[in-house]
């Protein structure tokens, strides 16, 4: 089983094919665009000392996190990491509650008892990371075990990235999911650093999706700048899972734009390379093709730009307004209580 | 009362909560036609199927990992390590995710991690650990070491009710060897309420597991020194039964901790600390402790019975005590 590696997307009708209207494409590229906004807004408020310890961003990855999400039915589930921020905002987390985790305070979703981008909301499927990377790789593959044991047409989806890839948790993983055929989607975020670790001191094949072959399921390898290929991809494997054609891996290929995290200005990356990739911004990217097969017209885009905008302003007033956690609840929820399993995710 | 064996009534009890709720499953290694390396699910997977009694890849990660993603999605998974020593290769899973899943995301995971545990035969360094007080110092995870038959079925019970993740550490040596009354119907027994084995007055013991039984020998021993000896099984070390051991520790103004973990930081020392702050002025004696000595479990017969402690080693202690 060789990987394939998937052409660009082309026409209109082509995307429609893939089952995507166009009130689903400026959906997307909304999602592209209040995704990156959310995070230049973080920098800003982590420039301002509003953020406490540390900060990372997915510039460069919205293609990738917005169109896999973009593919992933109600129901289905995921473990989106540092770079997914498209993710959360696609699957519907309202961005104030992601500034206000960022700023600590008791409306982010953790309440302030996790930091910066490890969140989730189990409402609408997305469950957050810990920073051991992949760890949660293979929880994802518990949940598709969860789903084939009851016989679910459910899928989960489980990020990695190509750093990350070389822990033992992602080989665990995988193999179980291809020894069982599981629901399950793997998804490398390969953005080529592992903070400042190129991809050729982190493995030693030519694809990460190569090693698809050694766990018998299939590996493809898509442009992580493309958001229509991205997720034309990832709608075959989610809908191959979830009609019981077991795992897939996509290896998605972008480059990290800025550094492992804010603190870090990645002098290590080649200038070159920065400016060889600036060329093929996913946003930008996707901005052309729209205006080129959707006739996506300048008050679409002043429309679209101007609500990104002002959902942005509005969130951050509002996370400001959000209290910081009271202190004399430190030792609430060490453990869970009874009741707690009557929640929707456990039912 | 039928009388059961103590690997009979985790047995059962694990059967029966699969009979009664669907969302109960097994997976481990070796667990299906073999039926564990213990044979603890022995016909399970001829009455529950594949799905519900899940031979694992040799990945301690996958397994504890997998249980918690099920459970994330309304399962209630009932893990096997096929040894307790192998735990330490999910490690991650128990203590970066499952353990602080609640806490941080609000998101419970109700799994529970059996671990046959504990040495007696020559397992050596990897077959014999007893690592419950590793676990006990992380927040947000529960620790189970029942003695007897009787409470191995009621704690398993209460381990799979529980919403949190609980490690359910089976003494090995107590598997075959302990036999006792064991209600057929379900029950579940507490957390976080010992259990007097054996009442006294002049010394008390407190401790777990195998050692109960290794308490309760030397306690017989004492009996012609005119000494009465209470044993106090804490049965589960996380949540632990604070006021029980108080109270044994104001009655007998002498008290002994003892258990087969190693001495350095073992769960003994957070019960010494305990006694000498809260009933300090009842002591009549500085607090004891008898446990393993801070070096890895040895193969050799003669040299694991030094490792262990013994009847007589706990014999010595209580005389020691006694004579304070």
């Amino acid at each position: 089983m060789a990987v394939r590696e998937a052409e660009p997307v082309g026409s209109l009708q082509e995307v429609k094919d893939a089952g995507l209207d166009r009130e689903d494409l400026l959906g997307i590229y909304r999602n592209m665009l209040t995704a990156r906004a959310v995070e230049e807004r973080g920098h800003i408020l982590y420039k301002q000392g509003k953020i406490p310890g540390s900060f990372y961003t997915g510039r460069g990855n919205e293609a990738t996190s917005v169109g896999v999400a973009s593919a992933m039915a109600p129901n289905d589930v995921g473990t989106p990491l540092q770079r997914d921020i498209g993710v959360h905002i696609t699957r519907g987390l309202e961005p104030w509650r992601v500034i206000s985790q960022y700023m600590g305070r008791s409306d982010g979703p953790t309440k302030g008892r996790d930091g910066n981008i490890h969140l989730g909301d189990s409402s609408l499927g997305t469950y957050a990371m810990v920073s051991h990377l992949p760890a949660m790789l293979p929880v994802a593959v518990g949940m598709a075990l969860a789903f084939r044991i009851r016989e679910e047409k459910r899928v989960a989806v489980a990020w990695c990235g190509e750093g990350a890839s070389a822990r033992g948790d992602a080989h665990e993983g995988m193999n179980f999911a291809g020894v069982r055929r599981l629901p399950v989607v793997f998804v490398i975020d390969n953005n080529q650093w592992a903070y400042s670790t190129p991809s050729y001191l982190e493995f030693a094949v030519e694809h990460l999706a190569d090693r698809a072959a050694a766990y018998g399921f299939e590996g493809v390898v898509v442009d992580g700048t493309d958001v229509l290929a991205v997720y034309r991809e990832a709608k075959w494997a989610i809908e191959k899972a979830r009609e019981g054609g077991g795992p897939t891996l996509i290896e998605s290929v972008t480059l990290r734009m800025e550094g492992h995290a804010v603190h870090d200005d990645a002098f290590y990356v080649p200038k070159e390379m920065f400016e060889e990739w600036a060329k093929r911004d996913p946003i930008e990217r996707f901005r052309w093709w729209l205006r080129d097969n959707a006739s996506l017209s300048d008050e679409e885009e002043d429309e679209i730009t101007s609500s990104v905008k002002r959902t942005t302003n509005e969130a951050v007033e509002r996370a400001e307004e959000s209290p910081f956690p009271d202190p004399s609840t430190l030792l609430e929820g060490v453990f869970a209580t009874p009741e707690e399993l009557d929640t929707p995710h456990h039912k | 009362m039928p009388e059961k064996t103590y690997l009979q009534a985790i047995s059962d009890g694990l059967r029966q909560e699969m009979r009664r709720d669907p969302r109960v499953f097994v997976l481990g290694e070796d667990v299906g036609v073999y039926g564990g390396a213990f044979k603890v699910t022995l016909g399970f997977q001829e009455e529950f199927g594949p799905w519900r009694v899940i031979d694992m890849p040799l990945s301690e990660t996958a397994i504890v990992a997998g249980a918690t993603g099920a459970a994330l999605m309304g399962m209630r998974p009932v893990a096997e390590m096929q040894f307790a020593d192998f735990v330490s290769c999910a490690w991650d899973h128990l203590v970066t995710v499952a353990a602080k899943q609640r806490y941080r995301a609000g998101t419970p995971i109700p799994i529970v991690l059996r671990l046959p545990s504990g040495g007696g035969f020559s397992g050596g360094p990897f077959h014999s650990q007893n690592p419950e007080s590793s676990f006990a110092h992380i927040p947000g995870l529960k620790v189970v070491c029942p003695s007897t038959p009787e409470d191995a079925k009621g704690l398993l019970v209460s381990a799979i009710e529980d919403p949190n993740p609980v490690l359910f550490f089976e003494h090995k040596h107590l598997y075959r060897r302990i036999k006792g009354d064991v209600p057929d119907d379900r029950y579940t027994t507490p957390f976080g309420e010992a259990r007097i084995h054996r009442a006294g007055e002049d010394v008390t013991v407190i401790t777990w597991g195998a050692m109960v039984y290794t308490a309760d020998a030397a306690a017989a021993k004492l009996e012609g020194d005119d000494v009465s000896v209470e044993i106090v099984d804490l049965r589960t070390l996380i949540p632990w039964d604070r006021e029980t051991v108080l109270d044994s520790v104001r009655k007998c103004s002498k008290v002994l901790v003892l258990h087969e973990d190693t001495r350095t930081g073992g769960f003994g020392a957070e019960i010494a600390a305990t006694i000498a702050e809260e009933v300090f002025e009842h002591l009549d004696a500085p607090v004891k402790r008898v446990a393993a000595p801070d070096c890895p479990v040895p193969f050799s017969p003669p040299l694991e019975k030094a490792f262990i402690p013994q009847v007589d080693d706990v014999a010595a202690a209580l005389r020691e005590l006694a004579a304070y």
